[in-house]
């Protein structure tokens, strides 16, 4: 089943409040809070492929039940799902966040098999990116039992006699999420084919003088469906950009483009030093003690 | 065995001969196939991809029919035999499901798909040889064979992908091989040219904000120079096809002016 379209009402208001800068739910603009996604990582020891030999496993699994929301049913992975495992594998995964290498433990016989599983518990809109910080805390907090190599005898120290380690992890790439809102002072149409000239290919360029579209950060269930566009970016606090998605919706300058990707690094820097901080409270309560 | 072949030399040229900011030979070629409603064959020098397009029709099933416009249906095949390692990859393949979507995100926006309601407009995407830029071949593949229906876009929308050498951060490499594409981070843009906006923006790689800029700024001027190539081909087309119409007229002249003299 498909969701019910928003009201005509609802839509209208959303729009005319954004006009005056305000949000329906009281945020900013630029603000984000929070859906709720629990991640969980575990490890096991598996024979690495042939065509890989030194290099672990990791793999993203990511479930979105009726829980969440009652838009999602049981069954089939719906278009949301497979987006969003998309993204998640392109953003924890291919951007080479944890060291594969350091998974590793006996070249070509064992290599630490990593398993993050990502379970959307409440979808206040925003579930990727969400889903991304979850995974990227899971995986930060996790720490894999030290292993010792004596020859070819390999040895899984438990908890109890050595202090797990670890993962060894290159830079921390987080997504946001921003909708685009054509300027509500000059557009009226509600279509997505705004009316354009189309009288000559050769014609004026209309960039030039078309307005700066709105742009809003960490969009609610309602502001996605009626956003014009959308754009998924992924970076790390080194100013690195992991993943840029925008496809389809309204078109987009580069120049809007670029002001996102500005107003993303400087989010990026603080949910990094948050989450750094968050698991480092949660080390040092743990109180371990070394022997 | 890749990272011996330097991406780019001491003279700045690629692996290939070509300058940073060359493309590769263009060919299009359009409606190659006479079945179809509008077709086009589109090569990136060794990178082949034939699109047809049919309808806009009606739409086959009644799920697919949505009252207020046209329904964009978008399959995509690789033929096994498009790369050295020969390899079956079905519609289910996560990557031929990615192009899929890109493809049909892409041109959502451009079709003009509120002039059809309740029909759909069927894009077949042939890969038949692949060296690097899949997408973007499709997606101008897509645009001229749209164009060659005769359906309407708001503009001729053209893909290009480019990529950055860790050696010359400052001049970015466009048009990659699949070669230069297994070496370097790579970003797909779609640009319609007459706005110089993006319709499509895809990277998957990692890549430090200031070289991104870059990359756009040369991925928009290059977008320019393809929609050039892509104009040309289209008049030429249309052209020929007025000059056949014309061809046809003169017989009908010279078959009336024959009947009148007798």
């Amino acid at each position: 089943m498909r969701p019910p379209s928003p009201s005509i009402p609802e839509k209208e208001f959303l729009v005319a409040s954004l006009a005056q800068n305000l949000r329906i739910d009281g945020r900013s603009l630029l603000e984000m809070r929070p859906t709720r996604v629990l991640a969980h990582v575990d490890a096991k020891m598996v024979r690495p492929p042939p065509e890989r030999p030194y290099e672990g496993i990791i793999t993203v699994h990511s479930e979105i039940s009726p829980m969440a929301s009652s838009l999602y049913e049981p069954g089939r992975p719906s278009e949301e799902e497979v987006a969003l495992s998309r993204m998640l594998d392109k953003v924890l995964r291919r951007s080479d966040t944890v060291d594969k290498e350091a998974l590793c433990v006996l070249a070509g016989q064992r290599v630490w098999h990593l398993r993050l599983t990502i379970h959307c518990l409440a979808d206040a809109g925003n579930l990727q990116d969400c889903a991304c910080i979850a995974g990227i805390a899971a995986l930060k907090h996790f720490r894999r039992p030290e292993v010792e190599v004596v020859g070819d005898e390999i040895i899984v120290h438990p908890p109890t006699s050595r202090a797990p380690v670890p993962l060894a992890m290159h830079h921390t790439p987080l997504n946001l999420t921003f909708a685009f809102f054509p300027d509500a002072s000059t557009t009226s149409s509600s279509s997505s084919n705004a009316p354009v000239d189309t009288t000559s290919l050769d014609g004026p360029v209309p960039s030039s003088t078309s307005p700066a579209p709105q742009m809003l950060l960490d969009p609610s269930p309602l502001e996605a469906t009626l956003a014009s566009s959308t754009l998924a970016l992924a970076l790390n606090s080194q100013r690195e950009l992991c993943v840029v998605h925008k496809a389809g919706g309204m078109p987009l300058s580069p120049a809007d483009v670029l002001r996102a990707v500005n107003v993303a690094t400087d989010r990026v820097r603080e949910l990094v030093s948050r989450i750094d901080r968050d698991i480092s409270t949660d080390w040092n309560s743990r109180g371990v003690e070394v022997q | 065995m890749s990272s011996r072949i330097e991406i780019l030399n001491d003279g700045g040229f690629r692996s290939d001969g070509r300058l940073p900011s060359e493309l590769r030979s263009l060919a299009f070629d359009l409606s190659p196939q006479a079945g179809a409603d509008g077709s086009a064959m589109v090569s990136h020098g060794l990178t082949q991809v034939l699109v047809s397009v049919f309808g806009p029709r009606e739409a086959k099933s009644r799920a697919q029919t949505m009252h207020n416009r046209a329904a964009l249906n978008v399959e995509v095949s690789v033929a096994p035999f498009s790369t050295s390692d020969r390899r079956r990859r079905g519609r289910g393949d996560k990557r031929v499901q990615e192009i899929v979507a890109m493809i049909k995100s892409t041109f959502e926006p451009v079709v003009q798909t509120a002039l059809y309601p309740r029909s759909q407009i069927d894009i077949f995407v042939h890969v038949l040889q692949q060296d690097g830029g899949v997408l973007q071949a499709s997606i101008n593949a897509t645009t001229l064979a749209l164009t060659a229906a005769g359906v309407p876009l708001l503009d001729l929308v053209c893909a290009i992908t480019a990529g950055v050498h860790s050696t010359s951060p400052d001049s970015p490499l466009l048009d990659l091989t699949t070669l230069e594409e297994n070496d370097c981070p790579s970003v797909t843009v779609a640009v319609m040219p007459r706005s110089g906006k993006l319709t499509l923006v895809s990277l998957e790689t990692r890549v430090h904000v200031d070289v991104f800029k870059g990359i756009l700024e040369v991925v928009g001027e290059a977008g320019k120079v393809l929609s050039l190539e892509m104009k040309r081909a289209v008049l030429a087309r249309t052209k020929m096809l007025k000059d056949a119409m014309g061809a046809g007229l003169r017989t009908a002249e010279f078959a009336e002016d024959a009947g009148g003299d007798e």
